[in-house]
């Protein structure tokens, strides 16, 4: 199973996103996952040493999904994969998908055992719903 | 050994930690006409923490610019914070690498230019600190046969000038992109601390 990283400028904000999403499966066939948010001083900030650790806490042969908010976040993770191993950083996806949309899809999907393309791939289509449910 | 000493670039680093300190209100002002407001305090809290660490504790140059770099992406929260921690990475690791002279110097601000080019996915003439930096790399090659002193000043003045002629550009990055044709004619915040950066280095790395 492939484990999931959640970056955002918010402690708060990713945990709750994290918390949101978790409702959807079951604790027994969660996959490992990691948030990396907030400067040390919890002030808004994301930090790539922080990226880089919750990286290798959840990492798995099958892959590391790592979600985003906004801005900066992306750089941060960016320079994340380059402090990890070579060998580690190739299994390691950034993903486009929109954070909470996003979390929620590649948390479930995740849980069955999907391929880390899969989940990529379903976590970035997760605002079709939503936009099919507004018409 | 490197083109600076371990104490020119301490020195380096604790001024432009006071600098910023005492322009941090002016750079998050920049920031609010164009962002989101923080890019002093957040520069002023990686800074700070880089004036604390203990420059004799590292035996070069690179090893303190390395960690300086380090401290600045675990601190400073913003963009700027893997964009400054990039550019002084990539300068330690040329620094070390290279010939103790002026070329060494212009080796490591091409490796952070470089750096932050890559890390920002920016290029010159987007409104970023890249306009400040790219004038400054090119005004110290141009100048390096004067020696180190002659070329930081010319780097100093024409990041000035890039920082200044960046003002009637349209922002293409960041945040201040979202404004569009409204960010034309407002001083660009990491322009103006990339400026800092340089006007300081100008000051503490002349004598190399």
């Amino acid at each position: 199973m492939i484990g999931i990283v959640v970056v955002s400028h918010s402690r708060a904000l990713a945990e709750a996103a994290v918390a949101l999403a978790e409702q959807m499966v079951p604790q027994e066939s969660r996959p490992q996952l990691a948030v990396a948010a907030g400067a040390a001083d919890g002030s808004f900030g994301t930090d790539a040493s922080a990226v880089a650790a919750a990286i290798e806490q959840v990492d798995s042969p099958d892959g590391v999904l790592v979600l985003l908010d906004l801005g900066s976040a992306v750089m941060s993770a960016e320079m994340a994969t380059e402090f990890l191993d070579p060998a580690m950083a190739e299994h390691v996806r950034l993903s486009g998908a929109p954070l909470v949309e996003g979390l929620v899809v590649a948390l479930v999907t995740a849980s069955t055992g999907a391929t880390l393309d899969k989940v990529e791939s379903e976590a970035r289509n997760a605002l079709q719903a939503k936009g099919k449910a507004v018409g | 050994m490197a083109a600076i000493s371990t104490e020119q670039a301490g020195a380096w680093l604790a001024d432009y930690a006071q600098v910023i300190g005492e322009n941090a209100a002016m750079l998050t002002d920049l920031d609010r006409q164009t962002g989101d407001a923080d890019h002093g305090s957040n520069m002023d809290r990686g800074m700070k923490a880089v004036a604390a660490l203990d420059v004799s504790s590292f035996d070069s140059p690179g090893a303190l610019l390395k960690k300086a770099g380090m401290t600045l992406v675990s601190n400073v929260g913003g963009a700027s914070g893997p964009l400054y921690g990039t550019f002084f990475l990539r300068f330690a690791g040329a620094l070390d690498d290279g010939p103790d002279d002026a070329s060494g110097l212009l080796g490591a601000l091409r490796a952070g230019l470089e750096g932050i080019e890559q890390r920002g996915k920016a290029e010159r003439g987007d409104k970023t600190m890249i306009d400040a930096l790219a004038p400054a790399v090119e005004a110290f090659e141009t100048q390096s046969g004067a020696g180190t002193s002659a070329a930081l000043t010319a780097a100093a003045k024409a990041a000035a000038r890039g920082r200044d002629e960046a003002t009637d550009l349209i922002a293409r990055k960041g945040r201040a992109s979202y404004l569009g044709e409204r960010s034309k004619g407002k001083q660009d915040p990491g322009a103006t601390s990339m400026t800092l950066l340089l006007e300081s280095a100008a000051r503490t790395l002349g004598s190399a």
